[in-house]
């Protein structure tokens, strides 16, 4: 029992840290642009596929080839946005929404297009876990851990120390202020999505590391990215980290009692108790 | 040269007009208080002069230069800041950081002016790492001040600086206002607090209903029967 929850922890503070760089991308986009950018976990499935096509094509190991998947989902997180959110910016935030269901479904039909619609992996073959008593622990699991945080940090001193990380944050607390400060709007806007794509793209590569590629494998975890955005307080990239967790730590436990395939749901019902609750999340959120 | 000219502006946020054609003038170093009743256009003169209106008629001109047809992010490179009566700090940011906003637009060495602000309001320095949103009414007051002092402007706009304070924080709002305006720095701002606005200001505009009603120099506004009766409280 005891080892069983330390194992189902562990696989938790895992997941926890995937969704958790899903989420700040989510969480920063909203503070910024005011919508719920749903296209985000296709964005996590390209940044993954762009990783797999340097490592198959050119033989690069997954962590040598996570910066260039990083620079290729951000610039195409750039382009997308000048290319389509652009001229929404004054839009609904429904009709924005809907634009970024629309988004979501291209991307992975382009995904399915060049890389095909079955399951990949980055390595073929059985790696060797390490063993701690009882407690089984893939290498792969402690450099997502160690990744995620690593990305955490960076984010951190990125949004605390530097003018345009300062800007983001000053944009997400009054955008009125910021304008009327002279703050340049659009190159702030270009700046998160470039962070908030490069964040993606590193959590879809996580997530294929964890499990195996496949055209709708993000997609069909922005549930449970959203729900840790929620969690967090939708619009603080720092309640992202704490969201992420406990959805992550949620889900894995969950499967103690439920049947796994019931993941997406206990996620799904977290974030409904959370906006019947406490609206604002766990840190209070920019609605 | 005259800081900034208002002239003949019609217009309104996109609905039907709420300035008539009014005419306002701010020569350098002087503070122009804006008075009138509710809905008279008071805070939308203001913002007219800070592209946050859309002027269908007239021209605003700062310094000679057209700037009617520029951006809010644009003219406060001109060199006009402007203070928004409500939210007009970074809530979950530091004073410190609050300041640095201020001064995005610049890319030398912001810490002499910095320092300067911390002399002037000495309770923001002493709350430097304080995040605004805990902070008083006034004393995000005198921040949100700070912040658009922060690009040294030669005019600052204020709408309504005082609204919502307790009678001590007016007289220090006041008191900061004029030491602003003392430094040179030209000042136009609304206020409800005609009386006390009156007695600091150079001179006055009484707007109602979208329409310059009368304008004066302070002293005259306020032996003036009309405006006693309108603002002061008979």
């Amino acid at each position: 029992m005891g080892t069983e929850l330390l194992q189902l922890a562990i696989y938790g503070v895992v997941s926890g840290s995937i969704l958790t760089l899903g989420a700040i991308g989510v969480s920063l986009i909203f503070g910024i642009l005011r919508f719920a950018h749903f296209a985000h976990g296709d964005l996590m499935t390209l940044g993954a596929y762009f990783a797999f096509s340097m490592v198959v094509g050119l033989g690069f190991p997954v962590w040598a080839s996570a910066p260039f998947a990083v620079a290729g989902a951000a610039l195409a997180a750039m382009t997308i946005d000048q290319t389509v959110y652009r001229h929404l910016r004054r839009a609904s935030p429904i009709i924005l929404l809907i634009s970024s269901f629309g988004i979501a479904i291209a991307l992975r039909s382009v995904v399915q297009l060049i890389w095909g619609p079955h399951n990949q992996v980055y390595q073929s073959g059985i790696q060797l876990p390490w063993r701690i008593g009882d407690i089984v622990i893939k290498p792969d699991h402690v450099w997502i851990v160690l990744g995620a945080v690593v990305l955490v940090i960076l984010l951190h001193l990125f949004l605390t120390r530097t003018k345009m990380g300062k800007a983001m944050r000053a944009m997400s607390d009054n955008m009125d202020l910021a304008l009327v400060s002279g703050i340049p709007s659009e190159r702030v806007i270009l700046v998160t999505w470039a962070v908030g794509g490069g964040m993606a793209a590193v959590a879809g590569i996580f997530l294929g590391m964890d499990t195996r590629l496949h055209p709708v494998m993000g997609w069909s975890l922005l549930l449970p990215v959203f729900a840790a955005a929620i969690l967090g307080g939708i619009g603080r990239p720092y309640g992202a980290i704490a969201g992420g967790m406990v959805i992550g730590l949620a889900m894995e436990m969950s499967t103690m009692v439920i049947n796994p395939t019931y993941k997406p749901a206990v996620a799904f019902a977290l974030m409904v108790l959370m906006l019947v609750v406490r609206p604002q999340g766990l840190f209070k959120g920019n609605p | 040269m005259t800081l900034l000219s208002i002239e003949g502006v019609t217009g309104g946020y996109g609905g039907a007009d709420i300035l008539h054609g009014v005419d306002l003038r701010v020569e350098p170093g002087e503070m122009v208080v804006i008075i009138g009743p509710n809905g008279a256009g008071k805070s939308t003169l203001m913002k007219a002069a800070f592209g946050l209106v859309k002027i269908r008629e007239g021209a605003v001109l700062f310094e000679r230069r057209d700037i009617t047809p520029l951006r809010p992010d644009q003219i406060v490179r001109q060199g006009i800041s402007y203070v928004p009566q409500e939210q007009n700090v970074f809530p979950s940011m530091t004073v410190e950081e609050n300041l640095e906003m201020g001064a995005f637009i610049r890319n030398d060495d912001i810490r002499p002016q910095m320092d300067r602000i911390y002399n002037f309001f000495p309770r923001l320095a002493e709350r430097r790492n304080q995040v605004a949103g805990s902070m008083s009414g006034g004393e995000r007051q005198m921040l949100a001040m700070g912040r658009a002092l922060m690009l040294d402007p030669k005019l600052l706009l204020l709408d309504e600086p005082t609204a919502g304070l307790s009678p001590i924080f007016i007289d220090q709002t006041f008191d900061r206002i004029r030491k602003i305006n003392e430094a040179g720095i030209g000042i136009l701002m609304v206020e409800q607090n005609a009386k006390q606005a009156l007695a600091v200001c150079d001179r006055g505009y009484v707007l109602t209903m979208g329409r310059n009603r009368i304008d004066d120099t302070g002293p005259n506004l306020l032996a003036n029967k009309d405006v006693a009766e309108m603002f002061l409280g008979g």
